[in-house]
């Protein structure tokens, strides 16, 4: 029973937390270029507004791609924060990720098609970083349970901390900033019209706009499985680190231009190959 | 409450047809930070299927009539159209050209005319506004009109 209560507000709450921080990421962006921005809850206003709008159908299939590319997103909210198995979350993400590229190819638009397949680069570039942010969790905390890995007595930063660094660079293909937002930016700006979202209206774009609530939350949570362990006290420490990383993104957000697919790519691979590989050569030596 | 949101985030599409480029210059200048129209949730789109607001700055002319008529088209309901100066109100300096068609609402119905040669973005900003309000009927007339249908 409990744990049945405890799913439904995961479900519940974890958009809420999303949309709230895109509001105040709104706001701070607005502020950084010397502008008042719209209210904090504007993200809501938005998608209340776009639930009562009509949605123009292209094909049934685009649409349909859509809510199931959120059922997973929820799925995977639900398995980080009910502490379940980290691997399984980041395979259920990217099986989502991939239904959000089928949906754009749907459509056969010229824009959608351009905008899946900078989505394909994307998921390219930050998925080997992620696989390998799993498996150093692993290596360290010898188990993929996050339950377990939140309850070690050492944080995960200690032995990770090169890993730590490759997932904050990938995240920003997640959190979907400059300079990595190739395939749909998700502020006022225009990027060959609006990417992979270009034909979805009314419902359909609520639908994604909330699905990437719950990827900001999953995004944080997987920050937050580096900090925090068995003390109380160091759960108050990964919440505030998580805020951090994401102002931070913001921050490099306003600072970045756009960049070419290629170097978006190449940069993530070295990152990761760099950052990753080196930093789990290292831990496999003194793991022994 | 519901018809509140759809006034809290109007999402814009402007098109430039016919103009001098005044009009259009001023529509741009409401994004900057001195008049700043996300403040009132305002976000200028580029894409017809996102927006709720079709400002159109210039007049028709016969070459751009199926470009107008298509955008406003692929507007998802509810939905407005704002014209913005002089132009799009009634085809202006440019109304005398032998390929002007005239002003906006001889293709589109037009809800709100902004005057003014070119409008000052305080005009633009209060058009948009009062946009809105239409914006808020036209909602309010929508579940109406899918009973009538049935
Ligand atoms: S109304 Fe005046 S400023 Fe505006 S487009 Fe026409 S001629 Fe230019």
């Amino acid at each position: 029973m409990m744990s049945v209560l405890r799913i439904i507000g995961i479900i519940i709450l974890a958009p809420v937390v999303g949309g709230l921080l895109t509001g105040i990421d709104r706001v701070i962006t607005a502020r950084m270029q010397g502008r008042q921005g719209p209210p904090v809850l504007q993200p809501f206003y938005d998608v209340l507004k776009l639930m009562q709008k009509e949605s123009i159908e292209v094909n049934s299939m685009h649409r349909f791609f859509v809510y199931v590319s959120m059922v997973f997103a929820v799925f995977t909210t639900v398995i980080m924060l009910s502490g379940g198995d980290i691997l399984l979350a980041i395979f259920a993400l990217t099986l989502g990720s991939v239904f959000f590229v089928l949906g754009g190819y749907a459509s056969n638009s010229p824009y959608n098609t351009i905008g899946s397949e900078r989505e394909l680069l994307q998921i390219m570039a930050y998925e080997p970083m992620v696989l390998l942010t799993c498996i150093g969790l692993y290596y360290a905390e010898k188990s993929f349970f996050i339950k377990d890995i939140v309850m070690a007595d050492k944080p995960s930063i200690l032995y990770l901390p090169g890993v730590f660094i490759g997932l904050v660079f990938v995240l920003t293909f997640k959190l979907r900033k400059s300079p990595f937002d190739l395939s749909m930016s998700h502020h006022g700006h225009q990027e060959i019209v609006k990417g992979i979202t270009t034909e979805y209206s009314g419902k359909d774009l609520a639908v994604i706009e909330v699905t990437h609530w719950y990827e900001v939350i999953i995004s944080l949570s997987l920050v937050y499985v580096f900090f925090a362990t068995s003390a109380p006290g160091s759960h108050v420490v990964a919440a505030i680190v998580c805020l951090g990383v994401y102002l931070f993104e913001i921050i490099v957000d306003n600072c970045a231009a756009r960049l070419k697919w290629q170097h978006a790519l190449n940069s993530a691979w070295i990152v990761t190959g760099v950052m990753g590989t080196v930093n789990l050569v290292i831990l496999s030596f003194f793991m022994k | 409450m519901n018809l509140n949101v759809v006034k809290k985030s109007p999402w814009i599409l402007h098109y430039d047809g016919t103009s001098c480029n005044g009009c259009d210059i001023e529509v741009l200048a409401c994004l900057t930070p001195l008049y700043d129209v996300e403040r009132f949730g305002i976000i200028n789109t580029g894409n017809p299927k996102h927006a709720d607001i079709l400002l159109i700055t210039g007049s028709v002319n016969e070459q751009n009539i199926p470009v107008v008529k298509q955008l406003y088209e692929q507007m998802p309901e509810p939905k407005a159209v704002v014209a913005v100066g002089i132009c799009a109100t009634s085809g202006g300096i440019f109304a005398e050209c032998y390929n002007v068609a005239g002003g906006v609402d001889k293709v589109i119905p037009v809800d709100v005319y902004v005057p003014g040669c070119a409008a000052r973005p305080e005009s633009i900003i209060d058009g948009v506004v009062k946009a809105l309000d239409i914006l808020a009927e036209k909602k309010k007339a929508m579940p109406k009109k899918r009973i009538g249908e049935k």
